[in-house]
């Protein structure tokens, strides 16, 4: 289709600028050609490049990208305001995102040769995690992540929320996938595709978490974990190669952020983090990240282990992936909330035991200790008050608490949060870091409120965005505490 | 227009009333039913009375083949599944049920929808349309009656399973969320088989339809909770083999 003029109509919609054009599409600003205000936000229209020998390629993408863009909700994604038909004026309007994408931070660094620093690497991490698992969350895996397609809304220090863009390779767990064939084909772009996805498999969340691992290396070290490979066999070796450790390139990348970008790029997707929600946590609280052998590794596994990987590679072959809401589900993060005062060692007892059984039998599920004390607790003068102390003493009872769980490999993070208002602080703690379930008491937590205004535990069970358990103390426990006093 | 589908029903008022109610409650607006509406079950009876109302109220009716086999019931006990209850079933129907079976026709055809029991492909025997190269069987049978045919809707197997196109040449299985409205537009062909309302088949007991919108160009799978205990108990009642009792419970 011929690029569009200013002022020109299309679909009930009026042109102004063109604002980007790429291989497949033009992008333009429009309004709505009768007069009517925008809907809240700027709009932005998509017109697929449709010239003679476009391959029907082109236009089965577009097709995706509509039926998934009209699917989805939330902020990390542009609204859907409308799509024409297709087969007569193929276009796709929807919010103009104000903000700048992944590359921006890329080309900044190579043109001003300064590195990005690793806390600056872990936020912008940290908000597309975030947005990859809104996306996951509705059934919907991205196939295609890459700097280009991630624009950073403007936000503290010039990173706000991420939103995703281009949904032309997507897949859509409830819709039959328009992009599949009976031979399986790679589908996706090489320099970020993970290693089932060369092999043919749609799907599986884990490839994107696969594609952050290559964004975030590249952020990191800016160079590309695999290359560029142009070739079938070029693409196939990620299903072996483990690339060339981050430090390698630059000795100041830490321990901590190699540890999370070799994890993404494991080849096998069961070792990778089991969602995206996991990895945003990790990344949002880089001190807490358990080190293993990946922290410190200099160079690339040996050439035994690539032989050994390369061998189980061989047999690596297209499957079907089960619907991505249901393989994110499988690893849960439980949120524990411990109470600051006033908590007998029966109901400790009680929420280890359920914490316990929220964790189930997954080795992958995650726990977050979170206790929310009252700002009076701290004090900027009193040094036996001062905020270190005070967090440090509620960090150790956590660790106490912890202590008796059995938790195998499984990572736990600690938080101590300021708040007066402990409900709202653990739900937006919960919804802020898609938690999976809150573990919390009953009856604790402010109990001596209850007489005039409603409980913490009833407020967190009605606006929680998740499940929440309140547990109860187990009678034996409370007396045999009572007998203690 | 939201076109309800409703195939194999098999003489399970329970199930079928459930799913005529589902499709009322999401806006339904006609009613198809693909065939096998007796059989198996205890309340044939019961069932022809609904689907006799509902003919007379403009639903599509078609033909299957337990509907055939009730018309015309073997002469000699069978021990074939699907013929041993067609005899009492014949017994039970009056003369008027029993024309009013065996007038349906085979096959539907409006506009770019193809309706059939089992497969467009020489619909009076019956073929299962069970994977891809039956369900192009079908499908080409159905471009075959001319017009654009965009839609092929069939029962018979007793599981829902969608059949389209991807990049490559042939047709592609799509196993259906319960529920989710699947994109069906009418520039690309789809042939689907919609399930059974009174003997699923799939290891889940909930009756199956499906709901086309067809100005929406959307196609919803669903599945109906429904009372199959007593559905089983009216097959006990009747004497009928307590397979076809117990089968209900656990969708087999």
């Amino acid at each position: 289709m011929k690029l569009l003029e200013p002022g020109e109509t299309l679909d009930g919609f009026r042109v102004e600028a063109n604002v980007h054009s790429g291989g497949m599409a033009h992008i333009y600003r429009v309004h709505y050609a009768n007069g009517a205000p925008d809907p809240g936000f700027a709009m932005a229209m998509k017109v697929p490049r449709m010239a003679t020998g476009d391959g029907a390629e082109n236009i089965v993408g577009f097709e995706v990208e509509t039926q998934i863009m009209a699917s989805l909700s939330g902020p990390h994604v542009p609204r859907f305001v409308a799509a024409g038909d297709l087969t007569r004026v193929p276009h796709l309007v929807m919010e103009y995102i104000n903000g700048k994408p992944l590359q921006h931070w890329l080309d900044q660094a190579r043109e001003t040769r300064t590195p990005i620093a690793p806390a600056t690497v872990a936020r912008l991490g940290e908000a597309l995690a975030k947005g990859v698992h809104s996306l996951h969350r509705q059934n919907v895996v991205h196939q295609d992540l890459k700097p280009a397609n991630v624009v950073i809304r403007p936000g503290k220090d010039d990173i706000g929320g991420a939103v995703l863009l281009d949904f032309g390779l997507s897949y859509h767990g409830h819709y039959p996938d328009l992009l599949a064939e009976e031979l399986r084909k790679a589908i996706g772009t090489a320099i970020w595709m993970a290693p089932e996805q060369v092999v043919g498999v749609r799907g599986d969340p884990r490839s994107d978490i696969f594609a952050i691992g290559v964004i975030l290396y590249e952020l990191a070290t800016g160079e590309l974990p695999f290359g560029d490979p142009q070739t079938a066999g070029g693409l196939r070796q990620r299903l072996w190669m483990q690339p060339k450790p981050p430090r390698a390139w630059r000795s100041d990348v830490p321990p901590w952020l190699q540890e999370i970008i070799l994890r993404c790029l494991e080849p096998e997707a069961a070792r990778r983090y089991p969602s995206a929600a996991h990895l945003a946590l990790e990344l949002g609280q880089p001190e807490q990240v358990k080190l293993t052998e990946r922290s410190h590794m200099m160079e690339g596994a040996s050439f035994m282990t690539h032989l050994r990987r390369w061998f189980r590679a061989a047999g690596m072959e297209y499957k079907p992936s089960p619907l991505p809401t249901e393989q994110i589900d499988q690893s849960p993060i439980v949120m524990v909330a411990l109470p600051y005062k006033d908590v007998t060692d029966a109901t400790l007892y009680s929420l280890r035991q359920a914490a316990g059984r929220a964790l189930g039998s997954r080795p992958d599920a995650r726990l977050s200790c979170v206790t929310v004390i009252s700002p009076s607790e701290t004090s900027s003068t009193d040094a036996e008050r001062s905020e270190s102390k005070v967090h440090s003493h509620h960090l150790e009872r956590q660790r106490q608490w912890l202590r008796g769980l059995e938790l195998g490999d499984r990572t736990v993070s600690h938080h101590v949060i300021e708040d007066g208002d402990p409900a709202s602080a653990i739900i937006e703690y919960a919804r802020g870091n898609n938690v999976t379930v809150i573990v919390m008491g009953a009856a604790t937590h402010g109990l001596k409120l209850q007489a005039f205004k409603p409980t913490i535990p009833i407020k967190v069970a009605m606006e929680a965005p998740c499940t929440v358990i309140l547990v109860k103390q187990s009678l034996p426990f409370e007396q045999l505490a009572s007998i203690d006093d | 227009m939201k076109l309800a589908l409703l195939s194999d029903i098999h003489a399970n008022v329970q199930a079928f009333d459930a799913c005529i109610a589902d499709a009322r409650a999401r806006g339904a607006t006609q009613f198809a039913l693909l065939g096998d509406l007796v059989g198996y079950g205890g309340d044939p009876c019961a069932v022809m009375d609904r689907v006799m109302a509902l003919a007379a109220d403009g639903a599509w009716l078609l033909k299957g083949n337990h509907d055939a086999l009730a018309c015309v019931p073997p002469a000699a006990p069978s021990n074939v599944l699907g013929e041993m209850t067609a005899a009492w079933t014949h017994a039970q129907l009056s003369a008027a049920q029993r024309q009013f079976l065996d007038a349906l026709p085979l096959v539907r055809h409006d506009g770019d929808v193809v309706l059939v029991h089992a497969s467009v492909d020489a619909p009076e025997r019956w073929h299962y349309v069970r994977d891809e190269r039956t369900a192009g069987d079908s499908l080409r049978a159905a471009e075959a009656l001319g017009g654009h045919v965009r839609y092929v809707f069939g029962g018979h197997v007793h599981r829902q399973t969608l059949y389209y196109y991807g990049r490559g040449r042939g047709l592609m299985p799509f196993m259906p969320t319960p529920g989710a409205a699947i994109p069906v537009p009418p520039h690309r062909t789809w042939i689907a088989t919609i399930g059974s309302v009174g003997q699923p088949r799939d290891g889940r007991p909930e009756a199956m339809y499906a709901l086309f919108d067809r100005s929406a160009a959307r196609l919803t799978f669903v599945r109906v909770d429904y009372d199959h205990i007593a559905a089983a108990r009216a097959i006990r009642d009747a004497g009928l083999p307590e397979f076809f009792a117990e089968r209900l419970s656990r969708g087999l």
